[in-house]
């Protein structure tokens, strides 16, 4: 086993864990807490994907801005930060087995991949991938559309936002 | 290669030497060399911190025409020694119904929020933790660590003042990331990458005379992001007490003190790299690492005196004072600046440095001007309708 596969590993198991507490601790603050493990865990896996732009604006995006704008909504709307109800309803038996059906239907689907069981080839030196991603979000033959109409849409839910909130006199 | 030129890779080589000597396996002598290096790094962060604290209370002496401490030792240096020891030993107090994992954990956060953005400060010009590629986005991500830092101690203290504290903080911090960020965008356009050594080579000219409105906004960004006067809001002595660390005593409240003043500094060193040329100075850097360490450390200081300066001489403005200036004027401004920016950098392209320099202040100048246009015709629209209310009111008296 290659290092990069102990801290994976390592890395795996801490986000599973937190993940497994976001949903089953009682305090809302602490789901919280604990979401935000879980997405620098997901960072983590970014970081050793070679990926570290999509590393840190993970870090920006999802703890930075969403993970707080949760715990505000908690601390602002709730007098008791802790559930007192049933962390469970009577559906449980379904969604695990669903859940464990769709994990197993996943790696069935990813086993008839050619490239499941090789290594990763080496990155060549000098290879810039903020480069890369900027001229493939950019470019005509790249992504520009769907990159485009992502905007349009985060733009649609901005104005809607402001329409909600406007004080209509 | 030898040691004056390249120190830090000559110690890693040799260390690592060292310890594969002994028979350990290449890999673990490569980690825990670089374990090492960020201990060292980290030590003297925390050294400089110690003497950051003797530096702002002389400052802020000086400002307000006192002496400061000037009885411990020559020119009260020993001063911030007595503070540590004093502080080391006091009661470590936790607050009835705290929530006591998340209430330690918070001053621990909050101090590695600020010793993290070193990883990617380059000293000199070999000696940097990484040369991240993202550099200019690791500051706005550790930045949003700091925040959560803050609301984590604020709501576990289970105090009233310490919550409302936060609140405000993290309005504060989560508000001004965004200028913060398009600004900085503006030395990536002009060096074409984000990374911190990158934006450092490419400033033959300091960033500073082609953008001196970027500058200006990163600085006022930048100090609120610290939290401090005239956005030191949170901690409002005469409505707040002292804002998210009430509850805080001894070394805990020493970690978000330090942390701060640190905070302080390592963005007078981001001013420093984004807009004055980091560690050049003249050629000066390529003489030797140390000197180009000594130049980054002086202007370093240089920002985190500004930064104290305006601290010492403004006033602290209220919550709604403060998003008004940040949502109705700071991020419009921001971001008219980069469209700006971007779009005399393509025409600009190709044209003589006189030229481009011209033209990039021009259009700054330009900026700043319509903004200032704006704000002015606001505030004539504001008086008129507060003086037209006066005088219906005088009318019916």
């Amino acid at each position: 086993m290659t290092g990069e596969q102990v801290i994976f590993l390592i890395v795996g198991a801490v986000t599973l864990i937190a993940g497994l507490m976001v949903v089953t601790v009682r305090n809302l603050v602490h789901a919280a807490l604990w979401l935000v493990a879980t997405l620098f865990g997901v960072a983590i896996v970014y970081t050793l994907l070679n990926a570290g732009f999509l590393a840190v604006v993970q870090v920006v995006v999802y703890i930075g801005a969403i993970a707080i704008l949760f715990i505000f909504a908690v601390m602002l709307t709730r007098r008791q930060a802790a559930e007192t109800g049933a962390s469970v309803n009577p559906n449980w038996l379904v969604g695990a087995v669903m859940s464990v059906l769709t994990f197993a239907g996943l790696v069935y689907l990813l086993q008839t991949w050619s490239g499941f069981s090789k290594q990763a080839a080496a990155i060549p030196s000098g290879f810039d991938a903020i480069n890369q991603l900027g001229n493939a979000l950019t470019s005509p033959t790249g992504y520009v559309l769907p990159f485009e109409v992502a905007s349009v849409l985060l733009l649609a839910a901005l104005v809607g936002a402001v329409y909600l909130a406007f004080n209509k006199k | 290669m030898n040691f004056w030129n390249d120190p830090l890779k000559v110690a890693a080589d040799w260390l690592t030497g060292i310890f594969t000597g002994w028979g350990m396996p290449s890999v673990g002598a490569n980690v825990l060399v670089a374990f090492l290096g960020v201990l060292m790094l980290i030590t003297i962060l925390m050294v400089i911190d110690i003497f950051l604290v003797w530096i702002e209370r002389k400052v802020v002496a000086r400002f307000q025409d006192r002496l400061g401490p000037n009885r411990v030792g020559p020119f009260g240096l020993i001063q911030p020694f007595a503070d540590i020891i004093k502080l080391m030993i006091k009661e470590d107090t936790t607050p009835d119904g705290a929530d006591k994992v998340v209430y330690n954990i918070a001053p621990l956060l909050s101090m590695m929020s600020v010793l993290i953005l070193w990883a990617v400060v380059p000293l000199a010009p070999v000696m940097l933790g990484v040369d991240l590629n993202a550099g200019v986005l690791f500051i706005i991500a550790a930045g949003s660590i700091g925040t959560l830092s803050i609301i984590m101690a604020g709501w576990s203290s289970n105090n009233k003042f310490s919550v409302i504290g936060a609140f405000r903080q993290v309005a504060v911090m989560v508000s001004f990331e965004i200028p913060m960020l398009a600004v900085l965008l503006i030395p990536t356009i002009f060096s074409g990458s984000m990374g911190m050594n990158a934006i450092i080579q490419s400033q033959d000219i300091w960033f500073i005379f082609l953008s001196p409105l970027a500058a200006l906004i990163f600085l006022i960004a930048a100090i609120a992001e610290l939290g401090r006067a005239p956005f030191d809001l949170a901690e409002g002595e005469s409505e707040l007490v002292s804002g998210y660390n009430i509850e805080y005593s001894g070394m805990k409240f020493g970690m978000f003190y330090a942390g701060e003043l640190l905070h302080a500094f390592t963005f007078g060193g981001f001013w420093a790299i984004m807009f004055f040329g980091g560690y050049r100075f003249f050629g000066l850097e390529k003489v030797s690492p140390f000197l180009a360490i000594v130049i980054i450390l002086f202007k370093a200081l240089l920002g985190y005196w500004v930064i104290m300066w305006v601290k010492y001489t403004v006033m602290r403005i209220r919550i709604d004072q403060m998003l008004a200036f940040n949502w109705k004027f700071l991020t419009p401004v921001a971001f008219v600046l980069v469209m700006v920016t971007a779009l005399m950098n393509a025409l600009l392209r190709g044209a003589p440095s006189w030229l481009f320099i011209t033209g990039m202040l021009l259009s700054n100048v330009i900026v700043a001007w319509v903004s200032m246009e704006f704000v002015r015709s606001a505030a004539r629209q504001e008086r008129e309708k507060v003086e037209g209310l006066k005088q219906v009111a005088e009318a019916h008296h």
